[in-house]
């Protein structure tokens, strides 16, 4: 790794390591937190391949992890079904048949257009579950259960153990990170980017844009499937306010927050955001004030994120550059370069109308 | 990176409880602490949003009863800790930890929201924690979700409409059309008067729920003056309920066609709606102007000390307090008595501003309901109309 | 003639919210299509042009002053916002115009609560408009409603001919057609953005506080006609006002009419709407 700096890869290792251990000695409060921060990250990560990968700027993401965590409270309250595999299956499903449907209209759009079209599908989305009293209406509902894998009447994986769901859920996280690193650097990936940076270029190379796009849609979806999965068990708790736009600008706000275009920025995001809420919450009654403020100060003077000033500052090896490489490396495993950070990205010039 | 964040509370409170319980199993008794029990209270309310009103309104009845019982309960200092609920109902089950298990708080005081309640209550039953439901109505909290360690002390949607149904009727009304917004309280509260009023032989010509929080009323209310029902029976708090009443009157159908309803309509949108709020009458366990001097010092020291107008929200946040001041003296301050305290609690009886009253064994009050009418912009009391309404705790098992 | 004044009424009731929602959608659809802008705190300026409405009535004690006070001051406070903000994203990508926004819509929230509470209020409707046209014994229609469609309908024809036949609605007309090419041409962009943003703001807010006496003003009020813009600025098709109009007018109609006789599934017939506009139509009914 870095050959200047035996320090960092060190340092990287620790951090590993702590956030591995961290439920055997941390404080209760603080494991649920972290716990919150791995399901959003791995949300916010599903997002930054249509965002920050594929330049598709979806503005209903939540829609596709709400439906997947509805779908789960029903089978279990309703039908009474507590097997993992069996939920977790009926949950990427409805998450991914939710975002083939909704990428479907979406993306014979591009650009702003998309923005508001999929706002207002994700809308619709909040609608039929806020309506139809099937689902339980506006208050939401509360799990009776929770998923459960046994095999042969012994209990192998319990989600209610707040420890046990830590490590399932981070085990989620650096899956989705394997996973989207080694599409990310197929032939699938590369055409994807391809579409972000220069989507008539790509089409005249003769791929069928909106073919990828529409497959990014899906893939997005089952994993934002699998986060919605995860948030269920883990709160016990789903309410149409899930799938609402101000969840959804959240996530996109965590993408923004962390770096867009990189894996590890959605992670960091997720981390700061939560962190920051739960700080200014403490301050003052008017705290989303301050989210606010933060909000307007990332996107005007954190452009590329906190994964940016992180990767600049160090110079020609600094501490940003050592870790994204350091990150980067499970790619390297399957023998491709290291993605291309957002930075050397050319800027969309203003507007496409 | 997670090994340099702040610790939280709970390990000191877990700490204090060791001393404690070490205390107390070499024999000592209990006044030999030195210094004094301290009480942590989390008010777990919306301080942002639509109902962050009622949220301030919650805290400051809080703060009121404690201050005139000299800032402490059974003995023990009171200190309170907050959280911003947002009336959201995603962030509910986190914020309810961050009071019980973070900040360690000793009592959970919310909410206003139904749904955060029910999440919020879904916490405190798992953890134990001794919460207190201050307004959120909803059935389910005293019924399948009732627990040793949750108490209300407001009202369930069934109980707050239940009277509502022989009001009616008993002013000669036959037809009548139901409005409310198509969310969980407005349904259990719909049904609460549907129940009683089609038992005394009473007909539901139309209901009419647009989606919570829509307020745009106008074609509904053209569609009543079409349908010429003997009266109107409607749900609305805050905002939805100020443009309802509005809206009744510009349409022209004050006076013509009488409107009924949970006092949930009229309280709190009075000095608001002016005029408009003429003749509309409801039932309430609790109204601004009732006789009695409990409540008018009440009323009278709250609008000193907030600035605001009593309103059901501050009672119910008044006799929460009184509730675990009771419950607390009954156990000079110990809040780790938790039998002894919960036993003193249930058979706690509230000398309330809305007269005095008792528990379930849900825990949910055993209270009068008032007949109210709006005159002259004050709220009316023209009797009872429903004496001991008890909620019937269907599926409560502890 | 009892069925026949239901049905005026009705008609009535759906023309003046889609007029009230075609005022706050122009706005919206003004400021996408010229400055190529997502704005979510376009609610937030509606709602903070109703608390303005509802201060400045109850300090100067007459409605139509307390108008042609808040107009210029949210005009202003929408320049700054733009001053301030926009100008530095012009050049970025929507994305980080929309989050911007999104920000926006946290602060002003704040800002309105520290400004005036969170109670809910509400505005005395004029004593000039305070009365109401009798049709039958039980249905009537308040004269201020009719000014509402009134005033909306002068905004509209003054925002048609402000565009059509002035220089600056050629610049716009030019702009939203073909933005490079009014650089090229050498006209000052960043003037046209000023007055747009501008332009946009004072159409939410005039809507927000014309609406004041009949709506009540609560903190979420602006979420809620948000959504319902969004909705018929993408089945007008983004950007054009005429769009933006007529798919107004649809709305107010559907949700009137879906109000009383599908009273179940009141919520969902907007959205259905929309959505078999956009199978049919992905760019919206009179996309450019």
């Amino acid at each position: 790794m870095s050959h200047r700096s035996p320090l960092l890869p060190l340092l990287f290792a620790l951090v590993c390591i702590g956030i591995a251990l961290y439920p055997l000695v941390g404080d209760a409060f603080y494991v649920r937190l972290a716990a919150k921060i791995v399901v959003l990250g791995i949300l916010a990560m599903s997002l930054d391949l249509l965002v920050g990968f594929a330049g598709l700027v979806s503005m209903g993401h939540a829609a596709f992890s709400g439906a997947a965590a509805y779908v789960v409270a029903a089978l279990i309250n309703k039908a009474g079904v507590t097997d993992l595999p069996t939920l977790l299956a009926a949950s990427l499903a409805t998450a991914g048949v939710t975002a083939l449907a909704i990428g479907w209209i979406s993306v014979r759009t591009s650009g702003i257009y998309l923005i508001m079209i999929t706002l207002a599908l994700g809308q619709m989305v909040f609608f039929f579950f806020h309506d139809v009293s099937f689902w339980g209406g506006a208050d939401g509902v509360n799990l009776d259960a929770k998923p459960v894998l046994a095999i042969a009447g012994i209990e192998l994986i319990d989600l209610s153990d707040r420890t046990v769901f830590y490590y399932v859920a981070l085990a989620c996280l650096v899956g989705t990170f394997v996973l989207l690193s080694v599409v990310l650097q197929s032939p699938f990936g590369q055409v994807l980017r391809g579409v972000r940076i220069n989507e008539g270029r790509t089409r005249a190379l003769g791929h069928d844009v909106q073919r990828y796009k529409l497959a990014a849609f899906v893939l997005a979806g089952l994993i934002a499937g699998l986060a919605g999965f995860l948030e269920v068990a883990r709160s016990g708790f789903v309410s149409p306010a899930h799938l609402g736009w101000h969840e959804s600008a959240t996530v996109l706000i965590v993408v923004i927050l962390g770096g867009m275009g990189t894996l590890v920025g959605p992670v960091i995001g997720a981390f700061a955001l939560v962190f920051l809420e739960d700080w200014a919450a403490e301050l003052t009654d008017h705290w989303k004030l301050i989210v606010g403020l933060f909000v307007i100060a990332v996107v005007l003077f954190l452009p590329n994120g906190l994964v940016g000033p992180l990767a600049r500052s160090g110079g020609r090896e600094g501490l940003g550059k050592a870790l994204a490489r350091l990150w980067n490396a499970p790619a390297r495993l399957f023998g491709r370069t290291p993605a291309k950070r957002r930075d050397d990205l050319p800027q969309e010039s203003a507007g496409d109308a | 990176m997670f090994e340099q964040m702040p610790r939280g509370s709970r390990r000191r409170f877990l700490a204090t409880a060791a001393a404690a319980a070490g205390v107390a199993a070499v024999g000592l008794p209990r006044v030999a602490i030195a210094a004094p029990p301290r009480l942590k209270i989390g008010l777990m309310l919306p301080f942002s949003g639509t109902y962050a009103i009622h949220g301030e309104t919650v805290a400051d009845a809080i703060k009121l009863r404690v201050a005139e019982l000299g800032g402490k309960l059974g003995g023990a200092e009171v200190e309170f800790v907050r959280v911003d609920d947002e009336s959201s109902p995603p962030k509910a089950k986190d914020n309810a930890a961050k009071l019980i298990v973070k900040e360690g708080v000793d009592v959970l005081i919310g909410t206003i929201h139904s749904g955060v309640a029910e999440a919020m209550v879904q916490v405190a039953r798992e953890e134990g924690t001794l919460t207190l439901v201050p307004n959120a109505g909803s059935n389910r909290i005293t019924r399948a979700l009732c627990a040793p360690n949750i108490f209300r002390t407001s009202f369930s949607n069934w109980q707050a409409n239940q009277p509502g149904g022989p009001m009616v009727l008993d002013a000669g009304h036959r037809n009548v059309v139901l409005m409310s917004w198509n969310y969980a309280a407005g349904k259990e509260m719909m049904e609460g008067f549907r129940e009683s009023f089609t038992a005394g032989g009473g007909t539901v010509v139309k209901e009419f729920m647009p989606d919570f929080p829509k307020d745009e009323f106008q074609p509904y209310l053209t569609e009543i003056a079409a349908l010429k029902p003997d009266a109107v029976y409607a749900f609305y708090s805050g905002g939805g309920a100020l443009k309802f009443i509005k809206d009744y009157a510009a349409a022209g159908l004050q006076g013509k066609i009488p409107l009924y309803g949970p006092g949930f309509l009229t309280d709190g949108v009075l000095n608001a709606a002016g005029p408009a709020a003429e003749g509309i009458t409801t039932v309430l366990h609790y109204a601004s102007t009732l006789d009695n001097p409990i409540n008018k010092k009440f009323r009278a020291d709250f609008e000193k000390t907030s600035g605001r107008e009593v309103d059901v929200f501050a009672v119910q946040a008044y006799d929460a307090a009184s509730l675990l001041a009771q419950g607390l003296a009954a156990v000079e301050g110990d809040i780790k008595a938790r039998k002894a305290l919960f036993a003193a609690m249930e058979k706690a009886e509230i000398d309330s501003p809305r007269g005095k009253f008792r528990f379930s064994r849900a825990h949910n009050p055993i209270q009068d309901f008032y007949l109210r009418r709006v005159e002259n912009g004050e709220e009316k009391v023209l009797g009872i109309a429903a004496k001991a309404v008890e909620d019937p705790a269907t599926g409560c098992k502890a | 003639m009892d069925v026949g004044a239901y049905y005026l009424i009705q008609i009535l009731n759906g023309v003046q919210y889609g007029f009230l929602l075609f005022l706050v959608a122009s706005g919206l659809t003004l400021v996408f299509g010229i400055m190529g802008i997502v704005n979510l705190a376009h609610g937030a300026f509606y709602m903070i042009g109703a608390y303005l409405a509802f201060w400045l009535d109850a300090v100067t004690g007459n409605f139509f002053l307390a108008l042609a006070l808040g107009v210029p001051i949210s005009v202003l406070l929408g320049l700054v916002v733009e001053r301030i903000g926009f100008t530095h994203l012009y050049r970025r990508d929507h994305l980080y115009q929309v989050l911007f926004t999104f920000g926006l819509i946290l602060v002003l929230g704040e800002v309105r609560s520290i400004l005036w509470g969170n109670d809910v209020h509400g505005v005395d409707v004029p004593p000039l408009l305070s009365g109401s046209i009798t049709l039958t014994d039980t249905q009537v229609y308040p004269v201020y409603r009719l000014f509402v469609s009134l005033a909306c309908v002068v905004m509209a024809v003054a925002l048609g001919g402000v565009i059509r036949y002035t220089r600056l609605g050629m610049m716009i007309r030019a702009s939203a057609s073909n933005r490079e090419m009014v650089q090229v041409l050498g006209l000052d962009v960043n003037r046209l953005f000023m007055v747009v943003f501008g332009l946009g703001v004072g159409l939410a807010a005039f809507a927000g506080m014309i609406a004041s006496p009949v709506n009540s003003l609560h903190p979420s009020m602006g979420d809620e006609i948000l959504i319902v813009s969004f909705v018929v600025v993408v089945i007008g098709g983004v950007g054009s006002i005429v769009g933006a109009f007529w798919a107004a007018m649809l709305i107010g109609l559907a949700d009137t009419f879906g109000a009383v006789f599908l009273p179940e599934a009141a919520g969902v017939v907007v959205y259905a709407l929309m959505a078999m506009v956009l199978v049919w139509r992905p760019r919206g009914l009179f996309a450019g």
